[in-house]
């Protein structure tokens, strides 16, 4: 069925351009594919926190070391592969070994209010502004 | 350690808007089973669907609505959505006696090799 660009009637220009730049974001994953690094990581932001998910199957949640930084989060772990001799695969896509991600975050975190969910193979990491680094509103005063 | 994450499948598009992946798999024998394993990261297990008939086996894995008020997404390596593979399996295998399992995001699947296909290798072509 075609559709008419959803651009056409929107009526937040900023989620366009949001949606752009997200789009963007995954042509550039979509053309590094290969050498594309394990895990895969997509990054949420609202105003005070951040939010990192990965795909992480096959992992048992005690495997992953999780560990942050001013502004990097370090994601790391092993996947071991099932024993079977090479000669018996017949398909062989998911790759196998220790992996170590480390994700630049837009803003330094408090690394003390952190909430870490690891479910069915995907992790979801949340992690928190300092209150000391959040945006301030400031009152104007009149003369 | 590289990611090969499974691309959009090419077939042709659902009703749902959601885009549908081909999770990434592996298959291996061993002397009495032929074993596959794929991915269905963020699917619960009551959202796993494995279904067989004749001799296709169609794997499908339902992404549950994920709650995320006040986030906007500003990067992406993974799209996410639903999951669905098609495969069909060889005469070789006993159909009746197919076993699943599904743990932190991994489906596996055990189908054993018919009596007379014990021994011998099993092609899986997919569909």
């Amino acid at each position: 069925m075609p559709l008419a660009p959803s651009f056409l009637f929107s009526r937040d220009p900023f989620a366009d351009m949001r949606r752009l730049q997200r789009d963007m974001g995954r042509l550039f994953a979509a053309q590094s594919r290969g050498e594309a690094s394990f895990p895969a990581v997509n990054l949420w932001t609202s105003d005070d926190a951040v939010a990192v998910t990965l795909e992480i199957p096959g992992v048992a949640p005690d495997a992953l070391d999780i560990s942050v930084r001013e502004d990097v989060l370090t994601i790391a772990g092993e996947r071991s592969a099932p024993d079977a001799p090479a000669a018996a695969w017949s398909r062989r896509e998911r790759a196998f070994g220790a992996f170590s991600r480390r994700v630049r975050l837009p803003f330094r975190v408090d690394g003390d209010t952190v909430d870490a969910r690891f479910r069915d193979g995907a992790l979801e990491i949340v992690l928190r502004r300092p209150d000391a680094d959040k945006p301030r509103k400031i009152a104007i005063q009149s003369a | 350690m590289t990611n090969n994450r499974a691309r959009p499948d090419t077939a042709p598009e659902r009703a749902a808007a959601r885009a549908v992946y081909r999770p990434l798999t592996d298959i291996y024998e061993t002397d009495a089973h032929v074993v596959l394993m794929a991915e269905l990261p963020g699917v619960d297990p009551d959202g796993v669907d494995v279904t067989l008939e004749e001799r296709t086996l169609t794997i499908r894995g339902r992404l549950p609505a994920l709650p995320r008020e006040g986030f906007r997404q500003v990067y992406a390596e993974y799209g996410e959505g639903d999951f669905e593979r098609v495969f069909t399996l060889s005469d070789g295998v006993d159909r009746e006696g197919l076993s699943a399992r599904f743990k932190h995001g991994v489906l596996t699947l055990e189908i054993p090799k018919s009596a007379q296909a014990k021994r011998t290798r099993i092609p899986v072509s997919t569909a």
